[in-house]
């Protein structure tokens, strides 16, 4: 306890946490939508796209890489929702292109153009994210703050259309809804959500980090609204106990939270089995 | 100005034509009734005006000012993922977004409109409930409630009562002719010939021969007769 007591007083890790809450709140906010929508591949595509933009940005030697990984992401999100919407078999090929694609041009480029002494440490750090949520800089801290932000109001501000959307998209096409804006507001946003994620748990991890909370709403309860409100719940809980006990043990960061969050699904997902049995 | 003009649709899938031209116009106040018999695309025709999928040829205007937003749609299926979490409520005030705009939030009288809706279709009761875990004619009624908190001028359903007992389909049937009554305009695909020439006043029946008419003109002609007594031979 005392450990525990001595890093909390450490700024460091006082940024850390603030950061990681505002990750953990935002990610498990689209979790359904992304589960639902079959986005969980173009999430899982875009983080490799995330880590290829990293990439680049280190070997040009950006000091803010935020700045290149950022619209990156964000375009490859649109243009792969684009695609994805005409024709359905071929969107998937594309997603599973450019991510294979941009995984393998980012490590590419680290091989060749890396002046640092430890290559595989680096590219494990980008991939699993040890230790880069406790270096962030206040400008980095800033940053995240904004967005994450921007995510929950725009969230908040059309979550009923989200709901909508993505509930029957047919429907909200034929009452006149903008539907192809509204997808391209969620493609927006998961985009900027793992951005962000990739600094808690590296761009391997993001796909747990959103989905885990909200697969584990979803065993125990019915409603849009209910599982959503869980969803943050178990995701801010999963999120802290896994930066806590990896602060304590030492344990690498991101691999610690994603192994809460499937505890949390494991007993989420057997106390909707028991109550399902006692119902039925 | 008619509400809607059909002007030489020509209805297909990646423009192989599956009908011959259509021409027909609804006016504000009609009560029409599309039938005709399986595949002959009458859920493509309705599809067609809704915009969501585009003609081979061929023209739908809105006239009379009508908007996008003042349009109720009942689809004839409707795929829902599986374990999608979505409480009846939220389905049925999910209707309500067609005239929401940019508002974000849902106001007293959406919700009313809904719960109004809601009682209308008897499904008060599985307000909270989730959808997923209806039965299909259960599902039909969110559905139906979620269509009528949807339409301002003009309400498509196909195959409303498909699925729906004996009792919920004569209400069914009053309720849509109450709100023809106060002024909505209603296109209804249905198989139930005998409602369509108790309630349409006009019919489009779509097939090998395309006709469009009136009631009583229906009722007089070949195709209508022919039809009329065929259905009510199996029936
Ligand atoms: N996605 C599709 N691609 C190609 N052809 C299609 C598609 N959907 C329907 N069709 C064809 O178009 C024709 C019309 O289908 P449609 O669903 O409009 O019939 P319908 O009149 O609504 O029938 P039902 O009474 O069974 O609902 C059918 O012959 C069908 O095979
Ligand atoms: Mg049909």
């Amino acid at each position: 306890m005392d450990k525990l007591w001595m890093y909390l007083q450490l700024p460091m890790v006082q940024r850390a946490l603030i950061v990681s809450t505002l990750i953990a709140f935002c990610s498990a906010l689209l979790g359904v939508t992304l589960v639902l929508k079959r986005y969980s591949y173009i999430g899982d595509g875009l983080s490799h796209v995330a880590f290829g933009a990293m990439s680049v940005a280190a070997v040009v030697g950006l000091t803010n890489e935020m700045v290149l990984i950022l619209p990156v992401t964000v375009i490859c999100a649109i243009l792969l929702l684009r695609t994805g919407q005409n024709t359905k078999i071929k969107g998937d090929a594309l997603i599973a292109m450019v991510s294979v694609g941009a995984l393998a041009i980012g490590y590419l480029l680290m091989n060749i153009f890396s002046t640092s002494s430890n290559l595989s440490g680096d590219v494990c750090t980008t991939l699993f994210g040890s230790t880069s949520i406790l270096t962030l800089s206040v400008s980095e801290v800033w940053l995240c703050v904004i967005l994450s932000v921007l995510v929950f109001i725009g969230f908040l501000f059309f979550y009923h259309k989200i709901f909508c959307v993505t509930f029957d998209e047919s429907f909200a096409r034929a009452v006149g809804m903008k539907v192809d804006l509204y997808h391209l507001m969620i493609a927006v946003m998961i985009a900027v959500i793992i951005v962000l994620a990739m600094n808690l748990v590296g761009s391997l991890l993001i796909s747990a980090l959103v989905i885990f909370p909200a697969l584990s709403a979803m065993r125990l309860f019915k409603s849009f609204r209910d599982v959503t409100v869980f969803a943050v719940i178990m995701s801010l809980i999963c999120t802290l106990t896994g930066i806590l006990v990896s602060l304590l043990y030492s344990t690498p960061v991101g691999s610690t939270i994603v192994t809460v969050d499937a505890a949390g699904f494991l007993i989420c997902f057997f106390v909707g089995k028991i109550r399902g049995g006692v119902r039925a | 100005m008619a509400l809607l003009t059909i002007k030489e649709l020509v209805l297909g899938y990646e423009s192989r034509a599956i009908l011959k031209p259509i021409d027909f116009q609804v006016n504000k106040g009609d009560y029409l009734f599309i039938v005709g018999e399986n595949g002959s695309g009458k859920s493509t025709l309705m599809r067609t005006i809704l915009h969501l999928q585009p003609p081979v040829s061929g023209q739908v205007i809105m006239g009379d000012g009508l908007k996008a937003n003042e349009i109720g749609y009942l689809p004839q299926q409707t795929l829902v993922q599986r374990d999608f979490p979505a409480s009846v409520t939220e389905v049925v005030l999910s209707g309500c977004q067609a005239h929401a705009g940019l508002r974000p939030f849902y106001t007293k009288e959406d919700r009313e409109k809904a719960r109004r809706a809601m009682e209308q279709m008897h499904i008060t009761e599985l307000a909270k409930r989730c959808y997923r875990e209806l039965s299909g004619g259960q599902q039909q009624r969110v559905l139906l409630s979620r269509a009528l908190c949807a339409s301002g001028k003009l309400l498509l359903l196909d195959e409303p009562v498909s699925g729906l007992d004996p009792k919920v389909t004569g209400e069914m049937y009053d309720l849509i002719g109450e709100l023809h009554e106060k002024g909505l305009t209603v296109i209804m695909i249905s198989h139930d010939i005998s409602a369509a020439v108790r309630y349409a006043t006009h019919i489009l029946h779509i097939g090998e021969q395309v006709l469009f008419a009136t009631n009583e003109e229906y009722r007089r002609s070949e195709i209508g007769r022919a039809f009329l007594k065929e259905v009510n031979y199996n029936g």
